[in-house]
This record gives C-alpha cells, structure tokens and sequence, in this order.
C-alpha cells in the first residue's frame, strides 16, 4: 500500500532524514519509535505531501506522492492524520464541528459506509462522528478553548477517521495529554482501528504503545532507521543495541 | 499575608478591564453624536453653508449664526455640519479601500511567499522608507488639487501598514498545524486563506483601522489645509482650517471650531481603537 524508496531529507544543512526505505502492507500497522528529534514527524509530512522529498521517492497506492496538485488530493483522500498537539491542529476561530468535516466538505464523492445515511449534512456527519469518537453532541457548536485536552484530541481523531482512510497516521497523539487519558485515547484508537479497517501509521516514544498498536515497528534514531521489525520479534536476540536499550528502558518503567 | 498580596493585583484587574470598556463606550457616544449630527446636517443647519453675505462678515455669535460667521459671512455652524459630511465621507472611502486594498495582498503575499511576497516587500519597504505625511504630499501635489486625488495619494501611502500587519500575521499563522491539517483535509490554498487564515486577521486590522481613522482625518485636513484637498468653497475642516489662517490674529475662532471638530473626531476613534486594542488583546506591530 505504502512504499517509502530511499527518501532523504536536509532542512538548511542539518540532515533530518537519511536514506529511509520501508514499506507497509494493506490492514497492517506500522510503529515508530524514536527519540524526540529523530525525524518521525518529518517522515510523517513526507507522506503527506507537507514538505518535499529531496531524494527518493513515496509511493501510496500507485500514486507517488509529489507537488502537483492531482496527486495530493488523491493521496490525502485516503491518508489522513492526527498530530501530536490538538491544541495548535484545530483552528482556534472556527467551532470544532467545522473542523471535523472539512475534509468531507473537500471530497463530496467519498461516503464512508458509516455516513452514509446522512452524507449530505454536514452537522448530523459531525454528530456521527462525535459519537465514534465518545463525543457528546453538546460539544459540536464548542470552539477547542473550551474543550480539554482530550476532548480535543478526540476531535482530531473524528476528523482523521471521516474520510474512513485506508491509513491514518497518529504521530504521538497521546503524548501531550495527562497520563489518565492517554490510555483512553489509545483504547479508541485501536477500537476505530478495527471498526473501520483502517491502518496506522503509529508514530511515539512510548513503546508499550507501539506494541499494543502495530504488527511491525521501526526504530529511528537522527534520521536513520535502525531496526525494523514484527511486533512479535521484539524481544528477539537479533535486535538493534539500540532497541534493547529501549526495551530495558521501557521494561524499567513499568517495574 | 497571602491575601495581601493577591489583593491589589485583583483590584487592578478589575479596574483595567472596566478602562477598556469606558474607553470603548466613550469613544462610540462621541462617534454617535457626532454621526447622528452630520446625517441630520442638512435639515438642522440654519443657513446655506455656501451663501456669502458680505454685510454680515466675521460677525459674532447671534441667534441667526450660532457661532458666528466667517470672512465671507457664511455661517460657521452650518458650515462645520456640512463639512462633517465631506471629512467623514471621505475618511470611510479612504479607510474601506486601504482595508480592502491592504488585506488581500498581505493575506496572498505572506501565504504564497515566494516571488510575488519579495516583490511586493521590496517595493513596501522602499515606500516605508520615506515617511507618510511627505509621500501623501507629495503624490497629492503630484497629482494636482482635487478631493480624488487627495483620496488616491492617501490610500496608496497607507494600504502598506495593513499589508505588512496581515502578512506579518499570516506568516505566524501559516506553519501552524491547523494549516497543515486543513491541506491535509484537501482544502484549496483559496479556502485556507478565507477560511483559516482571514479570521485571524479581523481583530487586529480592526484596531489598526480604528486608529487610523484618526489619523487620516489629520491627513485629510492637513492636505486640505495647504490647498491640495477640498477646494473652496467647499465646507471641509481642513479646508475652513485654511481659510481661517489669515485671520487667526483677530479672530481666532475661524481655526478653533473647526480645530475642535478634527480634535473629538480624532479622540473618540483612538478611544475606541486603543479600547478594543486592549480588549481583544492584539499586539502593538
Ligand atoms: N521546518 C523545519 N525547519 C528546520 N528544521 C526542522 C524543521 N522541522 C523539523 N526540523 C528539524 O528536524 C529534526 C527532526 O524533527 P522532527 O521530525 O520533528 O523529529 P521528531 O518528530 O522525531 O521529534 C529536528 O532536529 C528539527 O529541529
Ligand atoms: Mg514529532
């Protein structure tokens, strides 16, 4: 579904990504692990056709993902995302409703099956998917300052689902929110995971996160992928260094 | 010991909310009385602002001149009514086509960057360069006398502030993940910039706008004052301003009404600009 060639990046002459190669399968989740500055949520505006791809190329679905304007509608209209700080992701002026159904304002022929009866109104779409989301319908005309954080979140999310994408990239969704929420919003997503057949593209520091999320899981370190591989082989002998000093981080964590 | 200290700071608080509103309320009952008098002008004034009587020159206040007449012996009352009409209309022009000049190409220049932005800025700052005042008179004498071209000479020295204040915000604005999100949801760069990005905007060009307003009056005034706005005998401030020059030894009222007109027109649209400044919380650019 997703094929990310050799990609590198530079911002000024600080290089932020080098020489990525990774690939995702249709129904599958990929983590991302990395420490803060390991260029994840760069790779993240790659995909999405955010920044531009100094060398290599991403390919989703046939399309490469490139600045002309055909191939990021398309591209977009089955990859959305969540970023990490709701915050500064939703329009401070607009109330949030509007928000979550920009997206279905843009692509008037997308009908997500669980819309379907009401695809041609806009406040009973975000009513729906406020209730995906464990929204209540009270909070529609809110603007984001008068949300929580979490409630926040939760709008991000409904607006990254309304599309019902193929692949839905979350780049550390919970990591600014208070420790009792984070596992609320994690549950959330992986039920909207399953419910609408979506793929992740997890992106965290938080390996138990990555875990419970995602079938595979690479490791980045200053923009170079480090270890690739299936959740299950985590604690295989064959790891990284580097992804064993995580997993005896994590592991010391939680003990 | 606590209590002490949080006090005052509550109390100041207080007080300068209410500040801001006082200066707002003030500054718009001024605006409404005066609004409500230059609308009513023509069917209060006692006299034909324009009819001379030369009997009747720079006579002192009476029942049939309110205030007296001028060295042609117009009435200066009727004539200040009036004349609210010329400077007042001719402000809102001014104000309305430098916000409607000033927002789009600040809104395109700071979104689209580029090019088009350098250009722009290089030619915006070459023209900031040289102070406003002088350029008006400049472009004004260029053109030569008249109310158009005084219009014309003062919108196109003052549409840059509001092109550098709205592309100074949108380049702020622009790198915010809610702009990102909104491409990402497919919308157009068109419907960024109306969507998102104008919202932003609005309050501070208000305030900008409102603060204005009293300068361009001054402007106004000034360039009718040195003969390169309202020609005579028009009743503009500015203009009677400049007819009373020659006797402001003697008669010092031909220069002190109409001076008092600009002064509370002024006054009330910076009461209201620094108002809503402070309320809305727009920074100083
Ligand atoms: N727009 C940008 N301009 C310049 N440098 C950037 C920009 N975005 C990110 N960087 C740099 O790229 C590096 C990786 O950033 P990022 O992808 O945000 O890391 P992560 O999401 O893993 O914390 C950092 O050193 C950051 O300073
Ligand atoms: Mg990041």
């Amino acid at each position: 579904m997703l094929e990310i060639n050799s990609i590198t990046k530079t911002y000024d002459t600080n290089p932020v990504l080098k020489d990525i190669t990774l690939s995702l399968n249709q129904g599958e989740s990929l983590g991302i692990i990395g420490e803060s500055g390991s260029g994840k949520s760069t790779l993240a505006r790659l995909i999405l056709g955010l920044d531009s791809i100094d060398e290599g190329e991403i390919i989703f679905q046939g399309i490469r993902v490139q600045h002309k304007r055909n191939s990021l509608k398309k591209v977009r209209r089955h990859v959305q995302i969540v970023f990490q700080d709701p915050a500064s992701s939703l329009n401070p002026k607009l109330p949030v409703w509007k928000s979550v159904v920009e997206p279905l304002e843009n692509y008037p022929d997308t009908i997500p099956l669980f819309l379907k009866e009401v695809r041609n109104n806009k406040e009973l779409m975000a009513g729906m998917l406020f209730n995906k989301v464990g929204l209540s319908q009270e909070l529609l005309e809110r603007y984001p300052h008068q949300l929580s954080g979490g409630q926040k979140q939760r709008v991000a999310i409904a607006r990254g689902i309304s599309l019902q994408p193929a692949l839905l990239i979350c780049d550390e969704p919970t990591s600014s929110l208070d420790v009792s929420v984070q596992a609320q919003v994690l549950n959330l997503l992986k039920e909207l995971k399953r419910d609408l057949n979506m793929s992740y593209i997890f992106i965290s520091h938080d390996l138990a996160a990555v875990q419970f999320m995602c079938d595979q899981i690479a490791v980045l370190k200053n923009g170079t992928l480090l270890d690739m591989f299936r959740t299950e082989e985590l604690f295989s002998e064959i790891r990284h260094d580097y992804t064993k000093k995580l997993v005896g981080l994590a592991l010391k964590d939680i003990l | 010991m606590k209590i002490n200290v949080q006090m005052p700071k509550a109390i100041k608080l207080g007080i300068k909310i209410k500040n801001e509103n006082h200066m707002i309320i003030c500054g718009l009952s001024f605006l409404t009385v005066i609004i409500f008098i230059t609308l009513l002008g023509p069917f209060i004034v006692p006299n034909d602002p324009l009819s001379a009587n030369m009997s009747e020159r720079l006579a002192s206040p009476s029942v049939t001149y309110p205030l007296g007449t001028d060295h042609m012996g117009r009435c200066i009352f009727s004539r200040l009514v009036i004349g609210a009409q010329a400077t007042l209309g001719i402000t809102g022009l001014v104000v309305a086509s430098v916000v409607m000049i000033g927002i789009p190409i600040g809104l395109v220049t700071g979104y689209i960057g580029g090019r088009i932005d350098s250009v722009i800025m290089r030619l915006v700052d070459g023209l900031l360069a040289l102070p406003e005042f002088i350029l008006a008179i400049t472009i004004a004498g260029f053109l030569g006398p008249s109310l158009i071209n005084l219009m014309i000479s003062i919108v196109f020295v003052k549409w840059i502030g509001y092109t550098r204040v709205v592309r100074g915000i949108v380049i702020l604005e622009r790198n915010k993940d809610y702009v990102s999100a909104a491409k990402v949801s497919g919308s157009s760069n068109w419907k960024i910039i109306r969507r998102h990005l104008l919202p932003q905007i609005i309050s501070p060009v208000l305030v900008l706008a409102a603060l204005d307003i009293g300068k361009v009056i001054l402007i106004i005034s000034s360039l009718s004052y040195l003969g390169l706005g309202a020609q005579p005998p028009a009743p503009e401030w500015g203009a009677m301003l400049n007819d009373g020059r020659p006797y402001f030894q003697t008669v010092p009222e031909l220069m002190i009404y109409p001076g008092l007109a600009i002064f509370f027109v002024v006054l009330s649209f910076n009461l209201i600009g620094e108002g809503l400044r402070d309320k809305l919380d727009v920074k100083r650019h």
